[in-house]
C-alpha cells in the first residue's frame, strides 16, 4: 500500500495518512482522502506535472479525479504510478481508483471494476507527409514498421495486424518516441490514440493523421475487482456530471472535448489553435521551477541508495561469513542465494517483491524498493567480501591462533579489517552503481530522480534542460562518494 | 635423551606425521629444557617445520605425544582453538616470513593479544610492549606499520610479540634467513638472553655457523627422524652421521 503523495518521501506519505487516519472509525471512510492513481509521465491532457507548480498534477483526468473526490465528499489525493503498473497497483491497494487514459479492453474488463466510459476515443495512424497517400490504412502498412506504446489496445490491434496485414509492429515504452522515430524516418507509421497523437502533433509537427480511424476506444476508471460499491458510486457521479455538463467543460478545456461519431471531428479542428498555446513555457523559467522536485527527487534517490547499500553491507558481510565459516549445508544454501539473485534481473526482483508478494505481504513501495535493491546488491557484496576474506595470507591466521585469538577474534580483530581495504575499491563501485540503479524503482510506484526528470522531461518536451540537471545531480552524489573512497584507500595504502 | 637437571619445558616422543601417504616425521623424540637454546637442523624438507607447526597445534600428527609445561597434545585433528588456550599461553612462535598483521601499528601488533586474550587493560599491555621493544632495539618504531620496517626490524617486532604473553617455549622457524652476518650476531645474544630469563627456544634451522655460535644443543633431522644430536659444538666438530655432513658440506666447499 503506497501513499507516496507525488514527489513526497514514502515515509512521509505513510506519515501523512497516518495522520489522515486519526479521525474515529466512523469518519474514517468519510474523512480518508480519495487515492487516485495516474503516470504524470504519460504528460498532458491526461495527467501532467503543472508547469507553473511541479508539485501538482494537472489534466482532464486530475479533473475528473477532482469531480469523482467532491462527489464522494472526500478529499482527492494523487499517487504517482508507472502507466503499465496501474491495474496491478490498485489491485494491490495503493489507491481507489486509476485514471489516466485507460482503455475499456475485454481482458482488463475480466480482471478489475471498471467504471463507465467517459470519453471515447480513435485509434489514428500517423505517417510522414510524403506517405499521407501512400499509407491510408494498415492494409496500405504491408512489411512497414508501425510503432506504437506498449501494453495498450493500439498494441494488440497491430499484433492482430501481423498476420492480416503483414505489419511490423514496434513497441514503445512512452508515446513520444514513437512520433519523434516516425519524423526521423525510422518507421513508417505509429497507431495511437487520437488525443495523444494530436498533442504530439502540435508539440513536435512534422507528420500526418489520418482521417480515418482504424479503430474506437473508450477511457474508463479502474478499481480493484472487489470495489464495486465505490465503482457504483463513482458511475453514478459521472453520469449526473455528464448531464450537468461538468464533463464537458473539463474536456472543451482540454481540447478533447468529442460528441461522439460525427460532430467530433469539427469540433477539435475549432479548438486546435487555442491549444497550442498551452504549454510553451521558458526553458529558463521552467527548469527553475522544477529544481525543487528535482532536489526532492534526488533526495529520495540518495535515501533510497544508503540504506539499500546498509542493507546489503550487512546481508552481504553475514552471506560472506556463512560462505566462509558455515557448514556445508549453510554454504550450499547461500550459494544458492548469491546464484539466483545475480543470475535475475534486478527488475524482476522488484516486480516479485512488490506485486509478487503482495497477496503475502503488502511492503510500501519505498520499503519494498530498499529491501529489493539491498538483497540485490547483498549478493554482489558478499562475493566481495567472500574473494577479501580468501585473499588475507594464511599465515596471518595462523599467527593470530598462535597468539590465542579466538576464531571469531581472528575475523573480528585481523582477517575482516584487512579484507575491507582489499573490498574498498569494488565496494566503491558498487554504490555509484547502486545510485544509478536505484532508478529502476519508479517500476514499483516510487518516484526518483531519474523518474521525475522524465515526468519533468515529458511535461516541457524535451530532455535537454532535465537530462543535463539529472546528471549533474548523479554526479553531484556519486563523485564525492569516488573521492572519498580514493582518499581512505591512499591513507591505508600508506600502512 | 641425555638427563638434564631443569625442568624439561617440552617434550616429543614418538612423533609421526603425514601428508597425504607420505610419512613427513617417521618417530621424533625431542626434549627442550628451560634456559636452553636447541637448534632443529637438517636440509629443507627434512621436516624441521613439521615438527614446529606440530607443537604450535598448526597442524595435525598421527602418532606420538608432545607435551609442553604438562600441556599435552593428542594424536588426530587439531583440537578447537577454545581447548588450545592454556597452550596458547606457554608457547610463542615466531614465523620465517614474521606474518605481522599488516594493517596495525608495531604497538598494536605487539599489544593486540594482551589486550583482547589477556584483557590486559590498553596502559598495561603499552607498558609491556613498550619495555619489550626497548629491550630489543625497535621502541622507535613503535608507530611504523609492518611494510616500512626492514627485515631485521619486522623480526624483533615479532619476537616481541611473541613474548608479550610471557610463553615458556620459544618456537622459531629459520630466524637467520634474511639477516646479514652482523644481525645474526646480535640476534643470537637476544635469544641467549631469553634463555636466561628462563625460557626453553626450539629453532628450526639449516644455518651451521649460528647454531655453532648460539645453541647449545642440536638434534639433525632427516628424512623425518632424528639422526643426531647433542652439545652443539661436538656434534657440528664431529658429525657422525652423512645428513649432518651433508649440512656442514656447503660450507667447506665454499670459495
Amino acid at each position: 500500500m503506497t501513499k507516496t503523495l507525488l514527489f513526497c518521501a514514502a515515509p512521509l506519505g505513510a506519515l501523512l495518512l497516518l495522520g489522515a487516519c486519526r479521525a474515529s472509525p466512523g469518519e474514517r471512510a468519510a474523512k480518508l482522502p480519495l487515492r487516485w492513481g495516474g503516470d504524470a509521465e504519460g504528460g498532458a491532457p491526461f495527467v501532467e506535472a503543472d508547469p507553473n507548480d511541479p508539485s501538482h498534477v494537472r489534466g482532464f483526468d486530475v479533473e475528473i479525479a477532482d469531480l469523482i473526490a467532491q462527489g464522494l465528499g472526500r478529499r482527492p489525493q494523487f499517487v504517482q504510478v508507472a502507466w503499465a503498473s496501474i491495474a496491478q497497483s490498485v489491485e494491490r491497494g495503493d489507491f481507489d481508483v486509476g485514471l489516466s487514459g485507460i482503455e475499456d479492453r475485454p481482458e482488463l474488463r475480466e480482471r478489475e471494476s471498471l467504471t463507465m466510459p467517459y470519453l471515447e476515443f480513435r485509434e489514428v495512424l500517423a505517417v510522414r507527409p510524403v506517405d499521407r497517400d501512400r499509407f491510408r490504412t494498415l492494409a496500405d502498412l504491408a512489411g512497414r514498421r508501425v510503432a506504437t506504446l506498449g501494453s495498450t489496445g493500439a498494441y494488440q490491434i497491430l499484433l492482430d495486424e501481423q498476420t492480416r496485414a503483414k505489419v511490423v509492429p514496434v513497441s514503445y515504452d512512452d508515446d513520444v518516441h514513437p512520433y519523434t522515430d516516425l519524423v526521423a524516418g525510422r518507421v513508417d507509421a505509429v497507431l495511437l490514440d487520437h488525443i495523444i497523437a494530436e498533442r504530439r502533433l502540435r508539440v513536435l509537427g512534422g507528420f500526418v493523421i489520418q482521417p480515418e480511424p482504424v479503430a474506437t476506444g473508450h477511457y474508463v476508471g479502474v478499481l480493484a475487482r472487489g470495489n464495486v460499491a465505490l465503482r457504483d458510486s463513482v458511475n453514478a457521479i459521472l453520469r449526473e456530471r455528464m448531464r450537468d455538463g461538468s464533463l464537458e467543460k473539463i474536456f472543451r478545456s482540454w481540447d478533447v472535448w468529442d460528441d461522439a461519431q460525427a460532430t467530433y471531428f469539427a469540433r477539435v479542428l475549432a479548438d486546435t489553435s487555442v491549444a497550442a498555446a498551452r504549454n510553451v513555457s521558458n526553458g529558463a523559467t521552467s527548469a527553475l521551477a522544477y529544481l525543487p522536485s528535482l532536489l526532492r527527487a534526488a533526495g529520495i534517490t540518495l535515501a533510497l541508495s544508503v540504506l539499500s547499500m546498509v542493507l546489503a553491507v550487512t546481508f552481504g558481510t553475514a552471506v560472506a561469513a556463512g560462505r566462509v565459516y558455515g557448514s556445508a549445508f549453510v554454504r550450499g544454501l547461500l550459494t544458492v542465494y548469491v546464484e539466483v539473485v545475480r543470475g535475475t534481473p534486478v527488475l524482476l526482483q522488484l516486480f516479485v517483491i512488490y506485486y509478487g508478494l503482495s497477496g503475502v505481504v503488502r511492503l510500501p513501495a519505498f520499503l519494498a524498493a530498499v529491501i529489493g535493491l539491498g538483497l540485490n546488491y547483498a549478493a554482489y557484496e558478499s562475493e566481495i567480501y567472500r574473494a577479501a576474506l580468501e585473499a588475507i595470507p594464511r599465515s596471518q591466521l595462523e599467527a593470530a591462533r598462535t597468539l590465542g585469538f579466538s576464531e571469531g577474534q581472528i575475523l573480528r580483530l585481523v582477517r575482516g579489517p584487512q579484507a575491507l581495504r582489499l573490498a574498498l575499491a569494488p565496494m566503491t563501485n558498487d554504490f555509484v552503481a547502486l545510485l544509478k540503479d536505484s532508478s529502476l524503482v519508479s517500476v514499483i510506484t516510487v518516484v526518483e530522480l531519474t523518474k521525475q526528470t522524465a515526468i519533468y522531461a515529458t511535461n516541457i518536451g524535451s530532455w535537454v534542460v532535465p537530462g543535463i540537471l539529472c546528471a549533474l545531480v548523479y554526479l553531484s552524489l556519486s563523485l564525492p562518494l569516488s573521492r572519498f573512497a580514493r582518499r581512505l584507500e591512499r591513507k591505508w595504502n600508506l600502512t | 635423551m641425555e638427563p638434564h637437571v631443569t625442568a624439561q619445558t617440552l617434550t616429543v616422543r614418538g612423533l609421526r606425521a603425514t601428508r597425504g601417504s607420505v610419512g613427513v616425521l617417521r618417530g621424533v623424540d625431542l626434549d627442550v629444557a628451560s634456559g636452553e637454546i636447541c637448534a632443529l637442523m637438517g636440509v629443507s624438507g627434512a621436516g624441521k617445520s613439521t615438527v614446529l607447526r606440530a607443537i604450535a597445534a598448526l597442524q595435525p600428527f598421527s602418532e606420538g605425544s608432545i607435551v609442553v609445561d604438562g600441556f599435552a597434545l593428542q594424536p588426530g585433528p587439531v583440537p578447537a582453538e577454545s581447548r588450545l588456550r592454556p597452550l596458547r599461553g606457554k608457547v610463542g612462535f615466531v614465523f620465517q616470513a614474521h606474518s605481522l598483521f599488516e594493517h596495525l601499528t608495531v604497538m598494536d601488533n605487539v599489544t593486540l593479544a594482551p589486550i583482547h586474550v589477556q584483557r590486559w587493560t590498553r596502559e598495561r599491555a603499552r607498558g609491556v610492549a613498550t619495555s619489550l621493544l626497548e629491550t630489543l632495539g625497535v621502541a622507535a618504531r613503535a608507530a611504523a606499520y609492518p611494510r616500512q620496517l626492514s627485515g631485521g626490524e619486522a623480526q624483533r617486532v615479532a619476537i616481541a610479540r611473541a613474548l608479550a604473553l610471557d610463553p615458556h617455549l620459544l618456537l622459531m622457524d629459520e630466524p637467520t634467513s634474511a639477516l646479514d652476518p652482523a644481525r645474526r650476531g646480535a640476534l643470537g645474544e637476544t635469544l641467549s638472553a631469553l634463555a636466561q630469563q628462563g625460557r626453553g627456544l626450539l629453532i628450526a634451522t639449516h644455518d651451521v655457523d649460528f647454531a655453532q655460535d648460539h645453541a647449545d644443543r642440536v638434534a639433525v633431522l632427516a628424512d623425518g627422524v632424528l639422526v643426531e644430536h647433542g652439545p652443539a659444538r661436538e656434534v657440528l666438530a664431529n658429525p657422525a652421521h652423512a645428513a649432518t655432513r651433508a649440512l656442514l658440506q656447503p660450507i667447506d666447499s665454499s670459495p
